[in-house]
């Protein structure tokens, strides 16, 4: 696995890029996360689902170390990320793009200089080489023309596509998609989960994305893992998921009223 | 000594104009120079107090909750003679305490900066809180470190909510000076009080303070539309806020969000 062109040796781990060991996680007291065990394969797109509130987002803070858990362990490339020092913590958020809900952009910077500011603050590029990845960024995401814009003349779907092309814009190794589908109409859902499994497939990094449009996340995951009251219920390729015998599962993926899931 | 009810036009003229021999310009340069440095040293002190007062350890937090509750629970005439007249005897007057008890002018700004830091603490905490914590978030995960989140993100984000409520604290420190007349600071009302008790013209001597207070306050509210436009169209907070400066300062603009 290697992410051509931003000359930085690949992360590998053998077969798991990512590696969570029964992570506790709570706030005030209440738990969030109660023992979560998964495995993220490397060069694959993986999907977490479960149902709203059961710390999918939280997880994926672990990830890069913007949470430490409790009790229990995250290993990025086979590195204990609570155990990484400032250095080397930062040299990982580096490696990695994140999106996050509501895209998280900067509110002080228009639109062209919250997908340039990666390129500024990590790399040595100068302004014209900036100006022409940002502008095919945007394009990708079809925000060209909206440079100027500050985040809120901007709609939540548009928000959202500029915090997606912020968060490719240093061709990171992992990426993590918190909710990238959330806000957006069926069409555009569809041509960014395209877009997703497209860079995944240039770069051969390695991506998880939360979701919990049972629809996309067929489509773009490799790997489904399924969360639900801080655990995982149940994790493995888009086969083993569709054919699972589990209720939770069958409930989850179908929708259906009858079953284990309520409304608590 | 009867005096006669009219309005002494004279008197008034013969004080105010020229102004380059009266006694008020020089008040006024003095009130000006009390303002920028009292104000300034209250924003600078404001700014570790905001950060204390935002810790998350009790030992930080809880000086600057003590600080705050004293100079914001006292009225701050109390405040000045306590710095002017109340240390000294508290300490028995020992000579490093002298350029503060012996001197009117620097205990009174003292007094005014220590009070205005407990306002300026509110101000920058909530600028600081106002920063949706997303920022900070998205921030970090693009492997910034702790230092540069705040200056490149936090800081400039938080500056734009801060500065315009710090520039009314400036006009208002313009006349709170006014209070350091109590000990004989010779800033403006000093100044008239000196006219008027010889002359007992005390309209037209509070007139001409008046003057120039207002010549004061006019000089720093335009530089503040000069640097709330220079601070841009703001186009980073919703519409309600972005009226123009008139309809706010005369209380048009309604609760923000």
């Amino acid at each position: 696995m290697s992410a051509p062109g931003n000359g930085r040796s690949p992360m590998t781990n053998g077969e798991w890029m990512i590696e969570c060991d029964d992570i506790y996680k709570a706030f005030d007291g209440h738990p969030v996360l109660s023992g979560v065990d998964c495995q993220i394969p490397a060069g694959k797109i993986s999907v977490v689902m479960g149902p709203s509130g059961t710390g999918k987002s939280v997880l994926l803070r672990h990830i890069v170390g913007l949470l430490t858990p409790d009790r229990g362990d995250v290993r990025v490339a086979g590195k204990s990320v609570p155990r990484l020092n400032e250095e080397d913590l930062l040299e990982l958020r580096r490696n990695v793009g994140m999106l996050f809900q509501d895209g998280a952009l900067f509110s002080s910077m228009n639109l062209y200089d919250n997908v340039a500011f990666p390129l500024r603050q990590h790399t040595k590029k100068s302004e014209s080489e900036i100006r022409e990845i940002v502008k095919q960024r945007l394009d990708e995401v079809g925000l060209l023309g909206s440079e100027q814009k500050m985040p809120n003349e901007l709609s939540g779907g548009m928000r959202k596509r500029a915090g997606f092309a912020r968060a490719l814009v240093l061709e990171p190794e992992i990426l993590l998609f918190d909710e990238p589908d959330s806000g957006l109409d069926p069409v555009r859902t569809a041509l960014l989960c395209d877009l997703i499994k497209e860079i995944q497939r240039k770069y051969g990094s390695t991506g998880i994305v939360i979701s919990h449009d049972i629809k996309s996340c067929f489509n773009i995951g490799d790997h489904i893992v399924l969360l639900h009251g801080g655990k995982v219920v149940e994790q493995g390729s888009k086969e083993q998921i569709q054919q699972s015998q589990n209720p939770f599962t069958q409930q989850f993926i179908k929708g259906g009223i009858e079953g284990p899931l309520g409304m608590e | 000594m009867i005096v006669p009810a009219y309005f002494d036009f004279d008197f008034f003229w013969s004080v105010l104009w020229p102004p380059w021999h009266s006694p008020f310009l020089a008040a006024a340069v003095l009130v000006l120079v009390m303002t920028v440095v009292a104000q300034t040293t209250g924003v600078l002190l404001g700014f570790p107090l905001a950060l204390g007062r935002t810790s998350r350890n009790r030992l930080v937090r809880l000086p600057v909750d003590f600080y705050l509750w004293l100079f914001r629970g006292t009225p701050l005439l109390l405040q000045i003679l306590f710095w002017y007249d109340g240390l000294s005897e508290l300490t028995g007057n020992p000579k490093y305490l002298y350029p503060i008890t012996r001197n009117a002018l620097v205990a009174g700004t003292l007094a005014l900066a220590l009070n205005e830091a407990a306002y300026m603490t509110e101000i920058i905490r909530a600028g600081l809180q106002a920063i949706d914590p997303g920022q900070f978030d998205a921030a970090r995960a693009l492997g910034m470190r702790q230092r540069q989140v705040m200056l490149r993100i936090v800081i400039p984000q938080a500056l734009r909510i801060i500065v315009p409520p710090t520039f009314n604290e400036y006009i208002n420190m313009s006349k709170n000076t006014s209070l350091l007349s109590v000990i004989a600071v010779a800033e403006l009302l000093d100044t008239a009080q000196a006219y008027f008790a010889v002359n007992f013209r005390y309209f037209e001597a509070l007139s001409l303070a008046a003057v120039y207070y207002l010549a004061i306050t006019s000089l720093l509210t335009a530089i503040q539309r000069r640097i709330e436009a220079r601070f841009g169209e703001r186009r980073d907070i919703p519409m309600p806020a972005m009226l123009p400066f008139w309809r706010r300062a005369i209380g048009l603009a309604g609760p923000m969000r």
